[in-house]
């Protein structure tokens, strides 16, 4: 364990480094995040012209589910996306090999390697929308703080959902549109599950690609209103998604036959 | 005698030849990337989610609009979408970056026309699947269906084709930054952060405030999506007003692309790749 602290410690230090050679794509990347928090923003109040209202969620509780993905997306921009194209190098050229020789464990080395800072600023917005949503609430910061360990669950299952697709790359090299896909899905992550139309919507935005876990479950339980049944199932989401991603990428592993195949 | 007879064939016939012989090798290399280009498809569901939202917020009556408009609205803006997506200036960044520029610039050809032909031709490839994600929904939402006035049907072609040309012509505009930059798409990118939000992907424009909704009208952007799709729907949308400002900003893209590309051309030679 200690060991591989050390060797995330070393990662993250060589790839922040390498990534700060180009300043001007700091800038870029927080004027887009800045865009987007704003636009998201205003998209949200129009719901609330009129009378109308999301799913019976008043608007600030809804502002913390939005908080609640931008800072998801801001995390997967920052610790994920970085190491899927070097997983479709690795395979395409064949270097996977040294990877694989390495005394540690190859699914830990592909998703730490890199880390990018360009989701930052998508993290820091997303904390100060929860942030204000909170005070306008009047939320205590001890259910802030209890709404952490759903959140926890919510990293696991993004992570799993994102190197199970990537773990396609032994296959598929252009597996990049892949986690596309899964992108686009997610963003109905921005809003209450209850959003949703009942039916087929909300059984795949719960069961399928599960935003109503990722986002909905940890903004219900800041706002004390967590029901047992979606705690658990969230809670048995992530254990699953996470072994099925350890079980896939060894699955995968087996198909892979280094280059010139 | 008789050779001189043999004369070159009318310019005209030569540009059909050769549009021709373009059009048929992009449709055949899209046709090999159609995995990619239907995932790409399936990646732009965001109207798709959208439409669920509004659809059941609009329950309660509160928008202008009813359930089953927004239905038809965001279906209209999936369709739009996928004709009018433009992403020249990836594929031209990566040719001033590589270097592979050089190879086109010593064809009798101007780089343009086959990224215009590969643009073109993708989208045929598209079709097969959005007509089924189309009917896909049709059939989850039957009472959805309607069907558009031909004449409305013509004059939203048309406006998409504007559309898509003012669209093109911006972006391999901004394209040419590429010869100055080596991240030249980031600036895609931010356009996109406003096309997003201004163009009625989100939302139609009508539920947006009077003043935000009038501060969209000052740009291209409504003309993209919001107005042609009205358009469809059979709400009638200012047809003259929507054609002269994409073709107003179609002519000046075009005008200074021109520019652009005559200056980084002198630039991207004397870089010596």
């Amino acid at each position: 364990m200690r060991r591989y602290l050390r060797v995330l410690v070393m990662f993250w230090r060589t790839s922040l480094l390498s990534e700060l050679e180009y300043r001007l794509n700091f800038l870029l990347a927080l004027l887009s995040s800045l865009g987007h928090a704003v636009g998201n923003y205003f998209a949200l109040s129009l719901f609330y012209t009129g009378n109308g209202s999301l799913g019976g969620w008043p608007f600030f509780q809804a502002l913390l589910v939005m908080g609640t993905f931008t800072t998801l997306s801001g995390l997967s921009r920052v610790l994920l996306s970085p190491n899927l194209a070097r997983i479709v190098e690795h395979t395409r050229t064949g270097t996977l090999d040294f990877v694989l020789l390495k005394p540690i464990d190859s699914q830990f080395w592909l998703s730490t390697r890199r880390i990018s800072p360009w989701g930052i600023p998508d993290v820091l917005l997303g904390l100060s929308m929860i942030g204000y949503a909170a005070r306008r609430l009047g939320l205590p910061l001890s259910s802030l703080l209890w709404a952490l360990i759903p959140l926890g669950w919510s990293c696991v299952i993004q992570y799993s959902l994102w190197f199970t697709l990537a773990s396609i790359a032994i296959w598929y090299v252009k597996v990049h549109n892949v986690t596309e896909v899964l992108n686009g899905l997610l963003a109905a992550g921005r809003y209450p599950i209850d959003a949703l139309p009942p039916g087929a919507y909300r059984f795949v935005f719960t069961f399928i690609v599960p935003v109503a876990l990722l986002t909905t479950v940890p903004a219900r339980v800041a706002l004390s209103q967590a029901t047992p049944g979606w705690l658990a199932l969230a809670a048995a989401f992530a254990l699953g998604a996470f072994v099925f991603s350890r079980a896939f990428w060894r699955f995968a592993l087996r198909y892979y036959t280094s280059a010139s195949s | 005698m008789n050779g001189e007879r043999v004369a070159r064939p009318n310019p005209l016939r030569r540009a059909y030849v050769k549009a021709r012989a373009l059009c048929a090798a992009s449709l055949a290399n899209m046709l090999e990337y159609r995995a990619e280009i239907y995932l790409w498809v399936l990646a732009s569901v965001l109207p798709l989610i959208l439409l669920g939202v509004w659809a059941r917020a609009a329950e309660s009556g509160a928008y202008p609009r009813s359930s089953v408009e927004f239905i038809r609205y965001f279906l209209c803006v999936f369709v739009v979408r996928q004709f009018s997506f433009i992403w020249v200036i990836w594929e031209f960044e990566e040719l001033v970056v590589s270097g592979n520029l050089s190879h086109q610039l010593l064809q009798p050809l101007n780089p343009v026309w086959r990224f215009l032909a590969s643009h073109a031709s993708e989208r045929l490839v598209r079709l097969p699947l959005v007509a089924a994600v189309l009917g896909l929904c049709f059939w989850f939402y039957p009472r959805a269906l309607w069907l558009p006035r031909a004449s409305d049907v013509l004059a939203a072609t048309a406006l998409l084709l504007l559309a898509f040309g003012a669209r093109f012509l911006l972006q391999y505009m901004m394209s040419m930054l590429a010869f100055w930059s080596e991240r030249a798409a980031a600036i895609e990118e931010l356009w996109f952060v406003v096309h997003l939000f201004l163009s009625g992907l989100i939302a139609p424009l009508d539920v947006y405030p009077e003043s935000v909704r009038r501060l969209t009208e000052l740009t291209p952007f409504p003309y993209l999506i919001y107005h042609p799709v009205n358009l469809l729907l059979g709400r009638g949308a200012p047809f003259e007003r929507a054609a002269l400002v994409l073709a107003g900003w179609g002519g000046l893209a075009f005008v200074l692309q021109r520019w652009l590309w005559k200056r980084g051309l002198e630039r991207y030679s004397s870089m010596g790749s």
